[in-house]
């Protein structure tokens, strides 16, 4: 095995626990911002289809570079957005409505 | 690489875990954001500065295109479409993942190293069985495909033979490399595994298959950091993917069911309509506005229970009405969210926050199956699954085991539903079928304003 290969493989089961251990810790309440997170964080691979896009090394590879660089921004863009949207709509019992809880909340 | 884009590299890497980690309260969430678009920003600068590329052309027309269509999805899509939209970006990840494995190994014409020909196949396959795999999810819950399990004899043993088979052609790339034919038939199988794989799961059970399309994409991301040796597309991809694992875990347990029973279980074929009440021959309890209005009129404290009929009917501004209208006479409310209400991973608490809801009114099923004994009504929105008392009792029933709502010991049940038809998983709910439980049939929306208007009607 290429020590490449054995390096990457450190880095990916390091990554895959942290990523486990932090995202146990994000409630349901927030789960699907969490789903849209993480999908605008994988939208990373527009790194990946920028070089494609932009390296010239032949008409398709090119072509395709485009339509990757596309789809990728759709997701960075519209997935960071729609979690802010998203998390701005989550709020706690403002002054505002606590005037109608009287009955025993807390 | 050199240091500079490296370096750039790891601050973005931590920045995203950061990000993430922002995520673990509604407080702490959106600075949280800021950070991972901030660590976006640094890898994308970062890599536009690398030598490899030439030309910008395409590059700039690609970021506008899409950052004009991300935009106009993300501002105009209502709340009640997230499990689409998600679908959709699952689908966009896919593409984008698939395509730059094919492109990567078109201009190296296949001769590179055994790490990047398996790197590669690995990318273009799950790429593509994400990409189709979420067209037909989106479809699914779009309704363009039948919500319904499609089912065939031996749809098992040909999705596993192509799984496996796939998977054989894989290693003997690695084995053999430089095969262009077999690495693009890899990846066509994939294309058309996506389909069929997703053909036989039921509309009820899409939070586990989205759940499972988010760790499929995160995989080939990484797969594709290995392929053109980029760390952090290792990280960002591990990440994703194991969000979207513990997320299916976490679904499923919530089913009380395994992967493999999710996959390939085909829930609602050949379901023996279960023990007593067969095809309505009991009679149930059709009440008026008026005669649940009174109920909730009497009642101190009161619990919602919404499924996904709250975001069909789009009723959640219609819950908080009427839940502002009783905490205006002094009831409590309380609302109860099932981990697997609705179609996607906390889509319930999207819907009412957007209707405004705080969120420390809502409970999860720990937080909660002990007040229902005290508690003299439950409004049942458009949930049916997650209020089954057979999950408890009935071990023939075919969601036997799944942790529900104990909604049947509370004093009275006001069902919200549509008509007295099952749903997709065509599984008989007797709660509506017990003394106490009042149904009122009709758009959950509608029967929900005139509950607040009744409600303001009488004193």
């Amino acid at each position: 095995m290429s020590s490449e290969l054995i390096f990457g493989l450190y880095i990916f089961v390091l990554a895959t626990f942290v990523g486990y251990q932090v995202i146990s810790r994000v409630p349901p309440l927030l789960h699907t911002p969490l789903m849209s997170g993480t999908n605008a964080i994988s939208g990373i691979s527009l790194v990946g289809s920028l070089v494609a896009a932009g390296a010239e090394h032949n008409h398709i590879s090119t072509i395709l570079g485009f339509v990757a660089v596309t789809a990728a921004t759709i997701n960075v863009v519209g997935g960071f957005m729609i979690t802010d949207r998203m998390l701005r709509m989550f709020r706690r019992r403002g002054p505002r409505e606590g005037a109608a809880g009287t009955g025993g909340e807390k | 690489m050199t240091p500079v884009l490296s370096l750039a590299y790891l601050v973005a890497s931590v920045l995203f875990i950061l990000c993430l980690r922002g995520l673990s309260s509604p407080e702490s969430a959106r600075r949280g954001i800021v950070l991972g678009e901030l660590g976006m920003f640094i890898a994308v600068v970062a890599t536009l500065l690398h030598k490899e590329i030439i030309s910008y052309t395409w590059i700039i027309a690609g970021v506008g295109l899409g950052s004009a269509i991300g935009t106009a999805i993300s501002l105009r899509i209502p709340m009640t479409k997230m499990p689409e939209r998600i679908a959709l970006s699952h689908c966009f990840g896919g593409l984008a993942t698939a395509l730059v494995g094919v492109s990567e190994y078109i201009h190296t014409e296949g001769h590179v190293s055994r790490l990047t020909t398996g790197a590669l196949g690995f990318e273009t396959f799950f790429g593509f069985l994400t990409f189709t795999g979420s067209i037909m999810a989106f479809g699914k819950l779009q309704g363009i495909i039948t919500g319904a399990p499609v089912t065939y004899k031996g749809q098992n043993f040909i999705n596993i033979g192509l799984f496996l088979g796939s998977l054989g052609m894989l290693v003997y790339q690695i084995i053999v490399p430089a095969q262009p034919n077999l690495f693009y038939a890899t990846g066509g199988i994939g294309f058309a595994l996506g389909v069929l794989a997703v053909l036989p799961i039921g509309g009820a059970d899409m939070p586990v298959v989205i759940s499972l399309l988010n760790s499929y994409a995160g995989l080939a991301a990484s797969a594709t950091g290995f392929a053109i040796g980029s760390n952090i597309l290792i990280i960002s991809g591990a990440l994703d993917g194991s969000s979207g694992l513990l997320l299916s875990l976490l679904m499923s347990k919530a089913m009380n069911r395994s992967f493999t029973n999710v996959l390939f279980g085909a829930f609602g074929t050949a379901i023996e309509p279960s023990a007593a009440p067969a095809g309505g021959a009991v009679a149930y309890n059709e009440a008026t506005v008026d005669d649940a209005a009174g109920v909730l009129r009497a009642a101190q404290n009161v619990i919602v229970v919404p499924g996904y009929g709250m975001a069909v009917s789009q009723a959640q501004h219609a819950v908080r009405d009427l839940a502002a209208s009783l905490q205006k006479r002094g009831v409590e409310v309380k609302y109860a969210i099932h981990p697997v209400a609705g179609r996607m991973p906390g889509h319930m608490n999207v819907l009412l926050a957007e209707a405004n809801v705080p969120y420390d009114e809502l409970y999860d099923l720990d937080n909660i199956n002990d007040d229902f004994p005290r508690t003299d009504a439950v409004i049942v929105v458009g949930a049916n699954d997650v209020v089954n008392p057979a999950a408890k009792k009935d071990p023939a029933s075919p969601i036997y085991g799944m942790p529900v709502f104990n909604v049947e010991q509370s004093r009275s049940i006001i069902v919200l539903k549509r008509s007295m038809n099952p749903g997709f998983s065509g599984v008989e709910n007797e709660l509506f079928f017990l003394p106490n439980t009042m149904m009122v049939l009709g758009d959950a929306k509608k029967t929900l304003l005139a509950f607040v208007a009744a409600l303001k009607d009488g004193h």
